[in-house]
């Protein structure tokens, strides 16, 4: 085990945009190794991504370590898993993150068994803390705690990595908060050579097909969501609606997504998106934390729901006990009325 | 030309179903309470690997590490179409993380023999990780095809295959033999048929042997009931750790780099709250007041 106790973030990117969730991870990435007294280096790959690295010392990289080949574009597992994992090797860095991101949901893993590493997947906090092993009776100072929902988001629980390094992580976009960007920080950027075995070639890109999703939940202002109480697509339509009059968007419990009737792009939570709208209508969910991860710090929260006991009314601003059936066209009515 | 297939499944706690029932008094889960099931996408998983048997012929063996009762998706898998099935049992084994657990599958995978292709479920509903095909893919040293929807092609030692990202798709054409992680809108799984659940309905592990002779006590003996299994083809192997030849600091807890330190109970913030009654008028001061806040309009 090294003594660096550097901060490590894979930064993802496409077509030579920087991925959110690589700039949200840089903010993160910049406390805890202010934390640790230590340094924050940005590990950024591609064919063409020289310019770019100017841009992760502005948002916190002390370094940034450029690979830059023409088998690094598009991303494929195997020569960015190579990349990393001889990088880590050679540097031993204290910490390593990853967007959880296909990308980084993808290249983590392949990693992390590569260099025989603990990895955390999903995490919704990160903190330096100390690791008191009563098992092995020794204090560890200053590990990552990482911080995720479990069992199906019922319980928080937290993840240490004590024995083995890097300490491992991928975090969802939207989780952490980006910090501004500070064009005159300085810092370096140092340029690696990539040298591939013929066996990580062994994957070929044909073809992508990217859209931009329409699906804007993260940047919208009013969310209107429905969970497992929401039955039938005609009562998914009310939501609609009634998103419709806010100018919002319609956000979706995994419960709702996973019962077909909204796709994934809607869900809100720890394995959907996370959102902090200035008001979430939350309609038929009962408030799994996994849902309530996502959307617990959204300015005012409606709640909606038949059951006086669900767990969404104890985060709720208003609570509304009742048929969304409803409630919902009552509300629209009077949101028109006024609007008038 | 045919293609040898290994399934890794889970039998997971169904987590999506978790009702106010499962948090015991003292603020525990009893996971008695929660039923045992398949995990969703590892069915999808299957169903491509039997879908690649039917166009290109070949076998589909499924492996699951679990306890003795993980059994039963490895019966259920015979019953939907699988040629065979493995369990990976042993107390050495517990605890595992994703680390550990891609570890033992990996020696497994490579117990079984040469194979072409290995399908598993993007993630499994009690974690959410989506680490374990990733893993077990670099420890099998083969190229992964994660987030799998559509084998578009299969021919000699490539496959071409379409995966299903956030924002887009992607075709990729890799060369055999590869790890595939499927995601559930691959495809629509086939119930089990009756004819194979009849046919695989005595398959059975040796640890269900004192459970199966106590419901049909005419098999007499533990031995009699393993011949008659054995002859029939419905024994299914139990591999322990010493069977795949692990090094056992690399297996279960001792295994796994990742520690929980703690476990919480989620602690509801209590905001400022109010009841608003489902009403006409319940719902026009509602909007007064948002609207004087400015929250909307």
């Amino acid at each position: 085990m090294s003594d660096t106790r550097n901060v490590w973030i894979f930064v993802e990117q496409d077509g030579g945009r920087i991925a959110d969730v690589s700039i949200e991870l840089l903010s993160k990435g910049r406390e805890l190794a202010d934390s640790l007294k230590s340094e924050l280096w940005a590990v950024l790959c591609g064919a063409s991504v020289d310019g770019l690295a100017q841009t992760l010392i502005a948002q916190g990289a002390d370094r940034v370590i450029v690979a830059q080949h023409k088998e690094l574009d598009p991303y494929r597992t195997l020569p960015y898993a190579r990349v990393i994992t001889r990088l880590v090797e050679e540097r031993s860095p204290y910490i390593l993150l990853f967007g959880a991101s296909p990308v980084g949901r993808d290249l983590g893993p392949r990693v992390a068994s590569a260099i025989r590493s603990g990895l955390t997947a999903d995490c919704t906090d990160l903190q330096i803390g100390d690791y008191e092993s009563k098992k092995e009776g020794v204090v560890f100072k200053d590990l990552l705690m990482q911080i995720r929902p479990a069992f199906g988001g019922n319980l928080i629980a937290t993840i240490v990595n004590p024995h083995h390094r890097p300490q491992m992580a991928t975090v969802r976009e939207g989780v952490m908060r980006r910090a501004e960007s500070d064009a005159t920080r300085k810092g370096s950027i140092e340029r690696i050579e990539s040298v591939f075995e013929k066996s990580d070639l062994a994957l070929r890109v044909v073809s992508r097909e990217m859209r931009e999703s329409k699906v804007r939940l993260k940047d919208s202002a009013v969310i209107v969501s429905g969970g497992a109480g929401v039955t039938g697509a005609q009562q998914f339509d009310l939501l609609r609606e009634l998103a419709q009059v806010l100018a919002g968007e319609v956000g979706a419990s995994r419960a709702a997504v996973d019962s077909g009737l909204i796709g994934h792009e809607h869900q809100v939570g720890q394995t959907g998106t996370t959102v902090r709208p200035r008001l979430y209508i939350a309609a038929g969910i009962s408030g799994a934390i996994q849902h309530r991860a996502g959307m617990d710090e959204s300015n005012k929260i409606i709640a909606i729901n038949t059951d006086p006991d669900a767990p969404i009314f104890q985060i709720a601003n208003y609570k509304i006990v009742g048929d969304l059936a409803d409630v919902i066209p009552m509300l629209i009515t009077a949101l028109r009325e006024k609007a008038k | 030309m045919p293609y040898k297939s290994v399934v890794l499944i889970k039998q997971v706690p169904d987590t999506h179903n978790i009702t106010g029932k499962v948090m015991t008094d003292e603020g525990t889960i009893d996971r008695a309470a929660l039923p045992a099931i398949f995990n969703p996408e590892d069915l999808n998983a299957l169903e491509m690997a039997l879908e690649v048997r039917e166009r290109h012929g070949g076998t589909v063996t499924v492996l699951t590490m679990g306890p003795p009762s993980a059994a039963e998706i490895l019966r259920e898998s015979l019953y939907r179409g699988a040629d065979g099935a493995v369990l990976l049992s042993d107390r050495r084994f517990a605890g595992a993380d994703t680390l550990a657990t891609s570890y033992a599958l990996a020696l497994a995978v490579r117990k079984l023999g040469a194979f072409d292709l290995v399908f598993c479920g993007r993630q499994a509903i009690d974690g959410d990780t989506a680490q374990v095909g990733p893993q077990t893919a670099e420890k099998l040293g083969i190229p992964q095809i994660t987030y799998a929807e559509c084998v578009l092609a299969l021919e000699g030692g490539t496959i071409v295959v379409k995966r299903a990202l956030d924002h887009g798709t992607e075709t990729v054409e890799c060369s055999l033999p590869c790890l595939l992680t499927v995601v559930s809108s691959a495809n629509e799984p086939r119930p089990a048929s009756v004819r194979r659940r009849i046919a695989n309905k005595l398959a059975a592990t040796s640890m269900e042997y004192k459970a199966l002779l106590a419901k049909w006590p005419e098999f007499g003996s533990e031995e009699a009931l393993d011949a008659f299994l054995t002859e029939r083809k419905l024994k299914i192997p139990v591999w322990t750790a010493a069977e795949l030849g692990a090094e056992e600091a690399k297996l279960g807890l001792a295994g796994s780099p990742t520690q929980v330190y703690k476990v919480n109970f989620v602690v509801l913030e209590s905001a400022e709250s109010r009841d608003v009654p489902p009403t006409r008028e319940g719902m026009a001061a509602l909007v007064d007041e948002l609207m004087r806040e400015y929250i909307v309009g």
